[in-house]
């Protein structure tokens, strides 16, 4: 029961950053029917911008007060990995547009393998460790020989989901931006003769998933304290399953597939084997595909013929 | 009694396809009859190509049995014996017997021998129009198995029978006219080309009943003309049955023995075509009108 | 990162030309201040600093503002409609024109290869290299080849082609290690016959295995749709990795298995000495023998796979592979069975990744996990988008391009200069970076690759090209 509990905890945690990066997939894969696959990467170019906005408030600027910095992070590192993901569609993307349909796909590859790298050849191969960021834990329950415990950081990490998640949905439902999104995913080409901006709606759409998984990010970094330019690609492909499972296109979805996923994650390292938890994600993946590729909130296509 | 109750080649009993609330086909029954004509007409929206996709194995129908008949009329027996039996398929005396609703789509095709066009033309676009006709060809030249030796060493053997496939392809360009254009890639051609293209590939499939989606569809006069002839050369020719959509009445008027017609996904009207062109309830179905005001309306148009 | 759009540009307006490098050069600044500007370096063991490169930003800025001006008053000038375009129309034209010359002229080298390496490097000693790269070269070349036949036939995107790369070499060197195994032979077939036979017994075994293993995975994912299929394989090619580092009792795990026996002449062992080859033919011994024979046996291997997909296309199971990619509802309308031809299409593919997979480990010698990563699988399929998808010469040329080319940025050492980038510069670093941007790039100028286009695999008068632009390029 007690390692249930504290395994329940983390596995929340992890699922919130997965669920993040899942948003990113899932409203890509809406509105123009592409698996970004670059998506993971960029969530580890945010992984590093907040590392070097963290090191340059921490070490350069003094700053002291924790979670100052870690609000300017935020916002520093929603909004350039924003624009980076922005400056992705517009480069590697729009120009294939009506092109034939593995093009986005394979210049996606492409991509986050131009990213990952780039990261390595600018800031280095070698893993980069901060000091513990929030080191202070609760313990919620000890039952004498095992204490379960809730971090800081994990509160942290968990609220603010939370609260992006809250304010990503009124976007989404509330505002024009939105309903142009939900037009452009219905259909572009009569969403564009009724006057809505559709290379617009979907740089915005590439700018806001950018942004989540620029929180993830910095989550990420707090939460681990350890970046790494390769580390783009297993969350990437974890989220991307989320994304899946939730059910590709349904935002509630992502969010529902990410938790599942970290919670899976984590009850099999801690029951069966920590080798083989990305088996078991990428099983989990394929498993979802094969058997029940419209996920657990998404609509099951209908073959046209 | 009349020729299509007499020898059907295709028997549809109670059929409905439903796509989540919407009831698209409901309760159709009607008889194909063998070696004739039969279209199947409509407003937009009636379920025609529902019930195509039902034949022709793309979509599993919600309810209803589709009972194909090859070589002889099945008696009512064989079909209920069939049904009961779980089976796909069964010989019968006057040849076989297959459920269409209960095989996958490549075996209504290979198995039932059920060929088909499409609304929007499929053609193999990036292939020339003679690997058209010989992909048709593939489960006659693919007996011995898919990746037999005779074929795989170019034996003379596997020489031979491709030889006779591309002698069948010859035939049909022939007789569509497009012998000339064999080595041109399909998508280069045409666009009442490439319907024609279509049907001689599904005819290379040596099918009984051929299912034809709308194939006046964006055709020209002329063109249309020419489709007739086809049709009409294939009817002439070949033993095939032949089962048409079509909103061109010309088409449908001149050529077929039998019409069904749909509307909102049920049956109204079953006949020949002089029977269904004077039924007031498919007139009142294509005018869009009442059925009891149908006189009223056909004394204002003047017909 | 260049960015800007190039349309909006008033014509001929220099102002505006310049309006817009400026925004771009602008716009690179920002995107490379962050992560180029500013770096987390590690100081000695001690917590991380962060140091300044300031110059650098500035200097890529300048370089692409220039670049896109430059490239705005010339080739992109408005007015000069579509100029960009038919400048790689141009070189893809070239690519396709070329195909049918180069194709005597490419076998012709590479049947003289060796010779050719030998005389051009002055010795069989020095011409060690040379001949070590082309027997890479043509390793890629022939998983290109193999990979051809999933993405560019049948239309299939597969992602973990390296999987079977995997089997196939794991399957030989597992099997030529087992002690029990070779006893059991030794004892049977006379002694050292495991030791001088197991890579002849074990290719074919490879090859079935990994054929096998495509049939297992591909069963239930082939009738996903084309991306959906893209992240399955790649999933399961992942899989089959993890499973190797992990299963530490079977594979060693991430140690990887060494000591495999080395390649012979069919039975006779490159030795000095009596009984080796050298003896045998009366030749003086050399190790590079068995480099020239190992090139040799690649270019054979290659060349079945050339052969046999040039008689697999005019079969009607290739003709149903290529109508797949161009229409699957059409061929099931026509009776195929296309799970089974896709099936087909997916294990032969595998097969052929399975020997080159068998013949990498007798090459090496070594196998471990870290040899068959997703980026091997990327690369792979790179060659074949690259080379055009289906055809063979084009992928062929990719390889030659990607492979070599990326070899030769290894060899760059000028820029080691300590006037140009300094001793510590590493241009390998450089490669995947490179080769990811040239991903990217292919896709914008030139989706179809070096050859576009398919030629028809039956004729009545003449053998027509099918221009690229009709060619579906397959969607499940």
């Amino acid at each position: 029961m007690d390692i249930f509990l504290q395994q329940l905890i983390n596995g929340l945690t992890l699922g919130s950053i997965y669920g993040l990066i899942a948003i990113g997939y899932t409203m890509v894969f809406g509105i123009i029917g592409m698996v970004n696959f670059a998506h993971g990467d960029v969530f580890m170019v945010g992984t590093f911008t907040a590392l070097i906005a963290f090191l340059l408030l921490t070490t350069v600027l003094g700053i002291t007060s924790i979670f100052l910095v870690l609000a300017i992070v935020l916002v520093v590192a929603m909004a350039f990995t924003g624009v980076v993901n922005w400056a992705i569609e517009r480069v590697a993307y729009r120009p294939l547009r009506g092109s034939f349909r593995l093009a986005p796909m394979i210049s996606a590859i492409g991509m986050s393998i131009l990213l990952s790298n780039f990261v390595q050849v600018a800031q280095g191969p070698r893993n980069k460790a901060l000091p513990p960021i929030l080191p202070d834990v609760i313990v919620v329950w000890d039952s004498g020989s095992y204490q379960v415990t809730l971090a800081y950081k994990q509160i942290l990490i968990m609220v603010v989901t939370a609260v992006l998640l809250f304010a990503f949905w009124w976007l989404v439902q509330k505002t024009p931006l939105g309903r142009a999104q939900r037009a452009c995913e219905q259909d572009r080409k009569m969403a564009a003769l009724l006057g809505v901006d559709v290379d617009r709606t979907i740089s915005l759409t590439f700018v806001i998933g950018a942004a989540l998984a620029a929180v993830a990010g910095v989550l990420y970094l707090t939460y681990y304290g350890v970046v790494n330019f390769a580390d783009g690609f297993v969350p990437g492909v974890k989220a991307f399953t989320a994304a899946v499972l939730g059910g590709i296109g349904s935002l509630p979805g992502a969010v529902l597939g990410g938790l599942l996923i970290g919670l899976i994650e984590t009850f099999w390292s801690a029951y069966f084997s920590i080798e083989y938890k990305d088996v078991a994600a990428f099983s989990i993946l394929a498993i979802t595909l094969v058997f029940m590729p419209q996920g657990l909130l998404g609509r099951p296509e209908v073959e046209k013929v | 009694m009349r020729s299509w109750e007499r020898d059907p080649i295709l028997t549809i009993d109670h059929l409905s396809m439903r796509f989540g609330g919407l009831l698209a086909v409901g309760d159709v029954s009607f008889k194909v009859g063998r070696g004739e004509v039969t279209a199947v007409i409509g407003p937009n929206g009636a379920g025609k190509t529902t019930v195509f996709n039902c034949i022709t194995g793309f979509y599993k129908p919600s309810v209803g049995r589709l009972a194909l008949a090859q070589g002889g009329a099945p008696t009512p027996q064989d079909i209920d014996d069939l049904t009961r039996l779980g089976r796909a398929s069964v010989r019968t005396a006057a040849g076989s017997l297959h459920l269409l609703e209960r095989m996958p789509d490549h075996k209504v095709a290979s198995v039932a021998k059920v060929a088909r066009t499409f609304q929007n033309i499929r053609l193999f676009s990036g292939m020339t129009v003679l690997e058209n006709l010989l992909v048709a060809q593939h489960m006659g030249l693919t007996e011995t198995g898919l990746l037999s030796p005779a074929a795989l060493f170019n034996f003379p053997s596997w020489q031979r029978r491709e030889k006779a496939a591309v002698a069948r392809a010859v035939a049909w360009l022939e007789r569509i006219d497009l012998l000339e254009r064999a080595d041109d890639p399909a998508g280069d051609l045409p666009y009442g080309d490439q319907r024609r293209l279509e049907i001689a590939r599904a005819m290379c499939a040596e099918p009984v009943l051929l299912c034809l989606d709308e194939p006046a569809a964006g055709l020209n006069p002329r063109e249309s003309l020419a489709l007739n002839e086809l049709l009409l050369s294939i009817r002439r020719d070949f033993a095939t049955s032949v089962l048409l959509i079509e909103h061109d009445m010309s088409v449908v008027m001149g050529i077929s023995d039998h019409v069904v017609v749909l509307e909102y996904g049920r049956k109204i009207a079953d006949g020949t075509p002089e029977e269904v062109r004077t039924d007031p309830r498919v007139i009142a179905a294509y005018l869009g009108v009442e059925e009891d005001a149908v006189e009223a309306v056909e004394a204002e148009v003047g017909v | 990162m260049p960015a800007a759009p190039v349309s909006g540009a008033a014509p001929g307006a220099f102002g505006a030309a310049l309006k817009d490098a400026l925004i771009s050069a602008a716009l690179t600044a920002l995107l490379l201040l962050p992560l180029v500007g500013l770096r987390a370096t590690e100081d000695g063991g001690g917590p991380l600093i962060l140091t300044y490169r300031f110059g650098l930003v500035a200097i890529f800025a300048a370089i692409v503002g220039v670049l896109r001006l430059v490239l705005l008053l010339t080739v992109w000038r408005p007015g000069r409609t579509h100029a960009g375009r038919s400048g790689t129309r141009t070189l893809g034209d070239l690519g396709d024109r070329a195909a049918p010359i180069l194709k005597p002229l490419f076998f012709g080298i590479l049947i003289t290869y060796p010779v050719l390496a030998v005389l051009g490097s002055g010795g069989l000693g020095p011409s060690r290299y040379w001949i070590d790269l082309g027997i890479y070269i043509l390793t890629y070349v022939m998983l290109g080849w193999g990979l051809n036949i999933v993405v560019g036939l049948a239309g299939l995107l597969d992602l973990g082609y390296v999987a079977f790369y995997a089997v196939g070499a794991y399957t030989f060197a597992l099997l030529s290690t087992s002690i029990p195994l070779g006893e059991f032979l030794d004892g049977a077939l006379g002694v050292d016959f495991w030791k001088a036979w197991s890579f002849w017994v074990c290719l074919p075994v490879s090859g079935l295995l990994a054929a096998l293993w495509g049939m297992i995975l591909g069963f239930p994912v082939l009738r996903l749709r084309g991306d959906y299929l893209a992240i399955v394989t790649l999933a399961f090619g992942e899989i089959i990795r993890l499973v190797l580092i992990n299963w530490v009792d079977l594979t060693n795990g991430g140690a990887g298995i060494s000591s495999i026996p080395p390649i012979t002449f069919f039975g006779i062992p490159f030795s000095n000495g009596e009984g080796g080859f050298a003896s045998l033919f009366g030749l003086s011994f050399d190790p590079m023998h068995r480099n020239i024979f190992l090139y040799f046996v690649i270019l054979s291997l290659a060349a079945l796979t050339a052969l046999a997909t040039v008689r697999l296309r005019r079969m009607p199971v290739g003709r149903a592979w290529e109508a797949l990619r161009e229409d699957e509802i059409a061929c099931r309308s026509l009776g195929i069975n296309t799970t089974l031809t896709k099936l087909t299409a997916f294990s032969i593919g595998a097969m052929f990744g399975g020997f080159a997979g068998a013949f990498f480990a007798v090459r090496i010698r070594f196998v471990s996990p870290e040899s068959f990563t997703f980026m091997e699988s990327a690369v792979i399929l790179a060659i074949v988008v690259l080379g055009g998808m289906g055809s063979q010469i084009g992928v062929a040329m990719s390889a030659i391009l990607l492979i070599g080319g990326m070899e030769m940025l290894r060899n760059l050492t000028f820029l080691k200069a300590p006037w140009l980038l300094g001793p510590d510069f590493d241009p390998s670093l450089y490669r995947m970076l490179i080769f990811g941007f040239a991903m990217v790039a292919v896709m914008a100028f030139r989706p179809r690759g070096l050859v576009s286009g398919r030629l028809a695999t039956i004729f009545l008068k003449h053998r027509k090209k099918v221009s690229g632009d009709l060619v579906a390029e397959g969607h499940g």
